[in-house]
């Protein structure tokens, strides 16, 4: 078995890569999705040109590239660690949500949701504090 | 608000965190992944679609996903979204009395700060 070091180590490096790929992906299709359009829901004719558009945009396939990536770290996490760990530990998306659409896409955040950024940072970091590990291995 | 709507905000929080309980017993019955090198990731990956917990978690949060559409369909999107931040209450108690985990009081404190964090956000 790993030591209790190794597994911190490994739970936090995943965390972080699910935390960073799951908004990154987010982010990218939404920016994708933007530069694409509305649906044109009026109109069938123009759906097509729209799917085709969608689909050729490699924002879009980026995108789906990292909520790949993002699921795969989340699988792989929850093979050893606690899902009342895994969870709340990734709410830490929201904030990096909140960064990269400020950042990125020029977003207003509000002071409320930054507040809220605050909170959840504070519930991660007691909930890091906890063993990420309680049941017995398989 | 309506009649079905308690009912399906029922759903979103209860049935989608059953799909990511269902999601993570698949994936502790293959156990601890060591080896991360892209065949064995492969090989996981593998085994864990053809598990029947797997498949059972992602149609529960297929289900979710569908009763959260047709929620955002009816009511406004800043009444929906605060209320599924509950998810995060409905995770630590399925995590200890349907997957054993022990929720520590230190862990029940970060889960509802979060809870209250990801309210907020979703308000803002």
């Amino acid at each position: 078995m790993k030591s209790s070091a190794g597994l911190h180590a490994k739970t936090f490096t995943l965390i972080l890569l699910m935390v960073l790929f799951g908004p990154l992906g987010d982010v990218l299709l939404r920016k994708g999705m933007k530069q694409i359009g509305a649906v044109p829901v009026g109109s069938p004719s123009a759906l097509p040109d729209f799917f085709l558009r969608t689909f050729t945009s490699g924002m879009i396939w980026m995108g789906i590239g990292f909520l790949l990536l993002f699921f795969i770290s989340y699988l792989l996490v929850l093979s050893w660690a606690d899902y009342s760990f895994v969870q709340p530990a990734s709410a830490t998306g929201y904030a990096v949500v909140s960064l990269l659409g400020y950042l990125i896409l020029g977003e207003v955040v509000t002071s409320l949701r930054w507040a809220g950024v605050a909170v959840i940072c504070i519930g991660v970091f007691l909930v890091g504090r906890t063993p990420p590990r309680t049941t017995e291995t398989l | 608000m309506k009649l079905h709507e308690p009912f399906l905000l029922a759903i979103i929080v209860f049935v989608g965190t059953g799909g990511e309980l269902a999601v993570t017993r698949a994936m502790k019955d293959i156990g601890e992944v060591h080896d991360f090198s892209p065949r064995n990731l492969l090989r996981v990956l593998v085994r864990a679609f053809s598990a029947g917990w797997m498949w059972f978690g992602v149609l529960l949060m297929t289900v979710a996903f569908f009763a959260l559409l047709a929620m955002l369909s009816w009511e406004n999107v800043s009444f929906v979204i605060p209320v599924t931040a509950l998810s995060y209450v409905a995770g630590a108690l399925g995590g200890k009395f349907l997957l054993g985990e022990r929720v520590t009081p230190m862990r029940w404190l970060g889960v509802l700060l979060v809870c209250l964090g990801v309210a907020l956000v979703c308000v803002g």
